[in-house]
């Protein structure tokens, strides 16, 4: 099973400033840790909404928003993908990562959808849009 | 949280820790059937005590020193029995001692007990079932019931399998050691091949009703991973993970909706998972970084990497394909291919 884990955005990671090296070698080591235990599969750690934009969809029409966006609540500050084998794996390992900031903040759990989740119909669904696709591509060369 | 949740944190907690605990136990009681019955134990008094107590901060130090007092517990009932080994009360005094281990404070202590004990699992004194039954049990942390249905055996089959396999272990006195010098090569080569022998067994899988079957891919990948960062220098077991890495891309590709394998050449390539692909080849690099030289894994994955159009096309000279034909050969002899 694969779960994104998120930590979600804080005043602290919206500013921008500097990591504190405490929390940086403590999260090496974690990382290290989850590499070690073979459940590390990606993790990256993003730059303030204020480098970011946004797209909102309204219908046909698309707008341009560009950060920093007031509402900390909304945004995310890292995540990663692991590879598990249950939920409560994954809240166990979430436990026994260190405190990303100093400051409360919080740390969000989401399944993967693996294609088997979708059921047969998507799966003969995609394979067509594949096949349509392929068909465009190489009638273009 | 209900008792039922927590139940399944602590089979987490379990799943996450066994390996090591066990690990740790055989190194001090030197027998690995041993260890595993006193981390089982531990694991008992954990399911009765922490629903009341919570999950402690340091679950694996919990479960150690709890298996460390059913050891001594053991050890001095043995004693009584007037069963005087030298043996037990020198281990019952080690066990009362904290040795300052000198060798390994300069290593990586735990990460040595967890190679010690997946090459003692996957010694070649043993079947290879029996190997890939007991690996998956003492590394893995997998119940019996859930090996015995990932290989659509009996329960019973597989626990008669596992309790050989330790008194094999026992009687042929295997020491808890990381194999060195010419020995490692034939040793490791025995771990590989149980690892793969897992993988396939999962990759057989075909039905979305097969998952806990489909999960022996994920646990391969996850054993291999782990050997990748515990022996970083051999480029086999790079090669081994990044075949694994590069089949399991495919894995939902190979059926299509009704059940039915697809030709490699039809398969639906939106539905190759780009990021095993990607780390497969990250693997594949490292293998080539460590040697020229290829070994049976490290070429099936090159293979498996060009054939699916990932690596770049190689420049073959006479010399060099008769050497990949006869190497190629050899080793598609001792699989069988999808």
């Amino acid at each position: 099973m694969r779960f994104m884990v998120i930590i979600k955005a804080t005043k602290v990671s919206e500013a921008g400033g500097p990591p504190d090296p405490e929390i940086m070698t403590a999260m090496g080591n974690f990382n290290e840790e989850l590499v070690k235990a073979g459940v590390m599969l990606a993790g990256e750690g993003l730059q303030p909404s204020s480098k970011g934009a946004r797209v909102r969809f309204s219908g046909k029409d698309r707008t341009v928003i560009d950060g920093p966006f007031a509402e900390t609540k909304e945004l995310i500050a890292g995540f990663w993908l692991w590879q598990v084998r249950s939920k409560e794996e994954a809240i166990e390992w979430v436990k026994r990562c260190p405190a990303p900031f100093n400051e409360e903040c919080e740390i969000e759990i989401r399944q993967v959808f693996e294609l088997e989740d979708f059921g047969p119909e998507l799966s003969e669904e995609t394979r067509l849009q594949e096949e349509r696709l392929r068909a465009e591509t190489s009638a273009k060369k | 949280m209900t008792a039922a949740d927590t139940h399944r944190a602590i089979e987490a907690v379990w799943k996450m820790e066994a390996a090591k605990v066990i690990a740790g136990l055989t190194r001090i009681v030197r027998d690995v059937g041993l260890a595993e019955d006193l981390a089982q134990e531990a694991l008992l008094v954990a399911l009765e005590k922490w629903p009341v107590s919570g999950i402690p901060p340091n679950p694996g130090a919990w479960l150690t020193t709890t298996a460390k007092h059913r050891a001594l517990d053991h050890f001095r009932a043995a004693e009584r029995s007037e069963r005087k080994h030298e043996d037990i009360s020198r281990e019952l005094n080690e066990l009362e001692r904290t040795p300052p281990d000198l060798d390994s404070a300069l290593d990586d202590p735990i990460g040595d007990d967890l190679l010690r004990l997946i090459f003692i699992a996957c010694h070649p004194v043993l079947s290879t079932e029996a190997r890939a039954a007991l690996t998956l049990r003492v590394v893995g942390g997998l119940t019996t019931d859930e090996i015995a249905r990932a290989f659509l055996v009996p329960e019973p089959t597989i626990a008669q399998r596992i309790v050989r396999a330790k008194k094999t272990l026992a009687q042929k006195r295997i020491p808890f050691q990381i194999p060195r010098g010419l020995d490692l090569a034939a040793r490791l080569s025995s771990v590989l091949e149980v690892i793969y022998l897992i993988f396939n067994e999962g990759y057989t899988a075909t039905s979305g009703a097969e998952l806990l079957r489909a999960s022996l891919c994920d646990e391969a990948l996850r054993l291999g991973r782990i050997l990748a960062e515990l022996e970083p220098a051999e480029p086999e077991v790079h090669g081994l993970v990044a075949l694994m890495e590069i089949q399991a891309s495919r894995f939902r590709a190979r059926v299509d909706a009704g059940g039915n394998p697809v030709l490699l050449l039809d398969q639906n390539r939106m539905q190759w998972d780009r990021m095993l692909i990607g780390r497969g080849l990250d693997a594949l690099e490292r293998a080539n970084s460590l040697a020229s030289a290829r070994g049976p894994y490290h070429l099936q994955a090159e293979i498996a990497a060009c054939m699916r159009g990932h690596w770049p096309p190689i420049r073959w000279t006479g010399k060099r394909l008769s050497r990949f034909t006869r190497s190629l050969q050899r080793s598609l002899r001792r699989r069988s291919s999808t």
